[in-house]
């Protein structure tokens, strides 16, 4: 198993450098001048122009300014922003706590009725539930998020008025948000209702951005317990007069489970890397709204470090998922 | 036990009391569109920054007063003008206090160290301040400043003059804009000193109507009524920007009482919210004008005056208020918009009139027409919120009079640099007012200075030159309304733009914020609003 770890923190090197390789060279490929695009209108003379850019670091050549950008990175630096001039990681690391809590909160919604639904649908196949929870996940998966986020909203924020419409917690509660996770930050603090308001503020975005990958696990659950419930070992205990349900859960779910985790741990890695239309529907101040803003205002050092920490985040995430897989079914082991 | 009682009794009426209060408290909740890029106005450019920077945590020398582009004193009482325009002699305000926060308690009250302070961070390369937290003072520069301003000197505690390199009229107004907002020396003398000088620009201390509390990016910034603002405390007390990008969901937060008023609504929600009892939708037409610039310098074609008046003859702007503005914009006769001083009513627009554009066109010596192009913008910007849609309805209008006209666009700041150094044959663009001056508008944007840079019409004429460079420098407010009133008219007999639309700027609040006024420049001030109970 330590051999495996090892193993899989070296294939973690190339990919960084392929990373870092591949954001540098699509941004400086984007066209579009940062400098000129702050200027606007009012533009900028030819001198200060050169001067700013200068400033930037962006007046040396390309494979100059990488090899001083992977340097950074070797000791931390990700750099500042062009726009706030504020360290990219301290600007990360302030952000990413939302990012976080949302994708936990959306990722256990998933799960939760996910697997029981892709679970009864793969033991009740061809039934009238197998038809619907198919249907659903089907409408579920391919819901515009846009579309959906509005919809809830319009339902429930306005027309019912039973969960707010957006933000983290209500303009009224001012907090100290020392952690940068809300449900903590409220919970530590004095102010009553402040914990309900955090939750509530949840609800929405929540469901949202777990709609996909619900849809995904109810699938996968279900064709994978569609397979197991074949196999001879579940012909076995079914013989030996275990009940239905032990039969499910221990025999049958235990084994199809290791695809879903596979699922679970790519969707997972999707989540952190930001859910930007979510975050920006429900106005949730996380990494991925971020770094599609950065990408309008050409401010690189933001894209390439925000992008950077993410693929390093669904590197061991994946990592993560594979030690898992080990531990569901001891079958699989990483000895080699 | 007793005394035990009397204590236990004692405390929960405070607390009580205190809970009573709080819950009187007025927290106005405002919408806004995004995150500041910061909180130092004079490193920012965008209205997003200023409406969480200088419009609340700052003064200047120079107000605007609220909901117009008249100037009146701010931190300076008043000022005198000598030695030909080129010596402004500022008087300051007595006993005006800085804000006292968590982060910084004040020692002294605002003088002469404050204004040198905030000016030659901007101005003095050497400035210790002038380099922290990477400053690029682009508002600053733009505006012609460092070339303007010859020396600042303190005479006393509470008069400061300003040399200049030559007159300057619009000086004033310059100085009432967001990059002229006074900082606190003393907190910066006290940041440098403690190492960290990066934090005064991110923990903001002022002398404007409210205190900067906390700020988390794209979630939140909190504001505190400034108890001690020397123009008297704020109605409200507590401000909050619930930052919220999308306006389907900033109207839905309205409408669910979640904010009391946004900004930049959706023109295809407009009409809902003028239907809705609880929305009190104000409106303002906008500092701003987009127009269609031909490029005087490069087509042959449009050498030709005849030809510039033709062309501009043949555009429906009607049909692309209703299409493109949705009904939020107005025709545009001027090049500066109707709510700026001088402003020439009396300037006739050219009619759409085809069949007299393609008689025009002949005259000109072109019956068949010729082919162009016209650059679309790829943005949308409050003076064309949708580029490539004018574009088309340009390029159908002309091909009525037999003008071929190819759509071309870029990535915006291709399509700036490009568009700058003339590679265009006809380009749409616009401007939005900075300070209210019509020479912000007619001499950045059509004098023989401006070609090459912000002039995309490359259109230098003489006559319309001479009148607003003696404006420029002339200081008798009527005098100078006469020329730039006569501007205009030389300028729409030249026809080297077609003016095309002001937009009308929409603020939809709830009926209980009372007291709002929209600004002209486009910002949101919230001192002065009150809510209802």
């Amino acid at each position: 198993m330590i051999q495996f770890i090892i193993r899989r923190f070296f294939y973690v090197f190339p990919a960084f450098i392929g990373v870092t390789l591949l954001t540098f060279s699509l941004i400086h490929l984007i066209p579009g001048d940062p400098v000129e695009l702050r200027a606007g209108e009012r533009g900028i003379d030819a001198v200060r122009h050169a001067k700013l850019k200068a400033e930037m670091g962006l007046d040396k050549p390309l494979t100059v300014q990488y090899i001083k950008y992977i340097r950074g990175v070797v000791k931390g630096d990700l750099g500042k922003s062009f726009v706030t001039k504020r360290p990219i990681l301290e600007e990360f690391l302030a952000l990413f706590p939302a990012t976080l809590e949302l994708s936990v909160c959306a990722m256990t919604f998933a799960i939760l009725f996910g697997l029981p639904a892709g679970i009864i649908a793969g033991v009740k196949r061809g039934s009238p539930i197998d038809h619907t929870v198919m249907g659903v996940s089907l409408t579920g998966y391919s819901m515009p998020i846009f579309w959906w986020g509005l919809l809830l909203i319009l339902f429930f924020s306005v027309k019912l008025g039973w969960t707010p419409v957006s933000g983290r917690l209500s303009a009224l509660f001012w907090i100290d948000t020392d952690t940068g996770f809300m449900l903590i930050d409220t919970l530590r603090s004095d102010e009553p209702g402040a914990f309900k308001s955090a939750l509530s503020h949840l609800i929405l975005p929540s469901i949202v951005l777990g709609t996909i990958p619900l849809a995904v696990i109810a699938r996968m659950t279900r064709s994978s317990m569609l397979e197991v419930l074949q196999e001879d070992y579940v012909r076995t205990a079914k013989a030996k007069g275990l009940s239905p349900m032990r039969v499910i859960l221990v025999h049958a779910l235990r084994n199809a489970l290791i695809p879903v985790i596979t699922v679970i741990g790519l969707q997972t890695g999707v989540l952190l890397a930001g859910a930007i239309l979510t975050e920006t529907i429900f106005a949730w101040p996380g990494v991925g709204k971020w770094i599609v803003e950065s990408i309008n205002r050409r401010d690189y050092p933001a894209i390439q470090g925000g992008i950077l920490i993410i693929a390093t985040l669904i590197i061991f995430v994946n990592l993560a998922v594979d030690l898992v897989y080990g531990i569901i079914n001891p079958r699989i082991r990483h000895t080699r | 036990m007793k005394w035990r009682n009397i204590v236990k009794t004692a405390f929960f009426a405070v607390l009580f009391s205190l809970l009573a209060l709080s819950a009187q408290a007025k927290t106005f909740v405002y919408c806004s569109e995004g995150s500041p890029e910061g909180f130092t106005p004079s490193f920012y450019t965008s209205g997003t920054s200023f409406d969480a920077s200088s419009r609340q945590i700052f003064d200047k020398l120079v107000l605007f007063e609220r909901g117009t582009t008249k100037t009146m004193p701010g931190l300076a009482t008043s000022w005198e003008v000598s030695n030909g325009g080129t010596v402004y002699t500022f008087h300051l305000r007595k006993g005006v206090k800085f804000h006292t926060t968590k982060f910084f308690t004040p020692t002294r009250e605002f003088n002469a160290d404050d204004v040198i302070f905030s000016f030659d961070r901007q101005r003095d390369p050497g400035h210790p301040y002038h380099k922290v937290s990477g400053g690029a003072y682009e508002y600053f520069n733009s505006m012609g400043m460092p070339e303007l301003i010859k020396s600042i000197v303190k005479k006393d505690d509470y008069t400061v003059v300003f040399n200049l390199h030559r007159p300057e009229a619009p000086f004033i107004a310059n100085l009432a804009m967001d990059f002229a907002s006074i900082h606190s020396a003393e907190y910066a003398d006290k940041m440098m000193k403690a190492g960290t000088p990066e934090q005064f620009d991110q923990q903001p201390i002022g002398t404007g109507p409210f205190a900067f509390v906390s700020y988390q990016k794209d979630a939140f910034i909190r504001f505190m009524a400034f108890d001690h603002y020397w123009r008297g405390r704020a109605k409200i007390d507590k401000l909050v920007f619930s930052i919220t990008p999308d306006a389907s969901v900033r109207y839905a937060k309205l409408k669910a009482g979640e904010c009391h008023l946004m900004p930049y609504p959706n023109p295809a929600d407009l009409a809902q919210m003028r239907a809705d009892k609880d929305i009190n939708l104000m409106e303002k037409e906008g500092l701003n004008v987009g127009y269609l610039a031909f490029n005087t310098l490069k087509v042959e074609a449009f050498k030709n005056v005849k030809v510039r008046r033709a062309l501009s003859m043949a555009i429906n702007k009607q049909n692309i208020i209703d299409a493109v503005f949705q009904g939020a914009g107005k025709i545009a006769k001027n090049p500066i918009p109707p709510t700026i001083w001088s402003y020439n009513e009396a300037v006739e627009d050219y009619p759409y009139d085809p069949a007299r554009a393609k008689a025009l066109l002949a005259e000109a010596g072109y019956p068949n027409g010729f082919e162009t192009n016209v650059w679309a913008m790829p943005v949308s910007r409050p003076y064309n919120p949708n580029a490539r849609r004018m574009a088309e309805i340009i390029q159908e209008d002309w091909s009525n009079v037999g003008v071929k006209a190819k759509i071309v666009t870029f990535e915006w700041g291709e399509y700036l640099k490009r568009s700058k150094a003339g590679e265009h044959e006809s380009v749409l663009l616009g401007w939005t007012g900075d300070n209210g001056d019509p020479d912000n508008f007619l001499a950045v944007l059509l004098s023989c200075d401006g070609v090459g840079s912000a002039n995309r019409a490359m259109w230098c004429y003489k006559p319309f030159e001479d009148l607003i460079q003696k404006a420029k420098t002339t200081a008798d407010p009527a005098e100078r309304t006469r020329l730039y009133e006569e501007a205009q008219m030389i300028f729409k007999e030249q026809a080297p733009w077609v003016t095309i639309a002001h937009s009308v700027v929409y603020e939809p609040m709830s009926t209980k914020v009372k007291n709002y006024k929209i600004d002209p420049f486009g910002g949101h001030i919230f001192y002065g609003v009150d809510l209802e109970d």
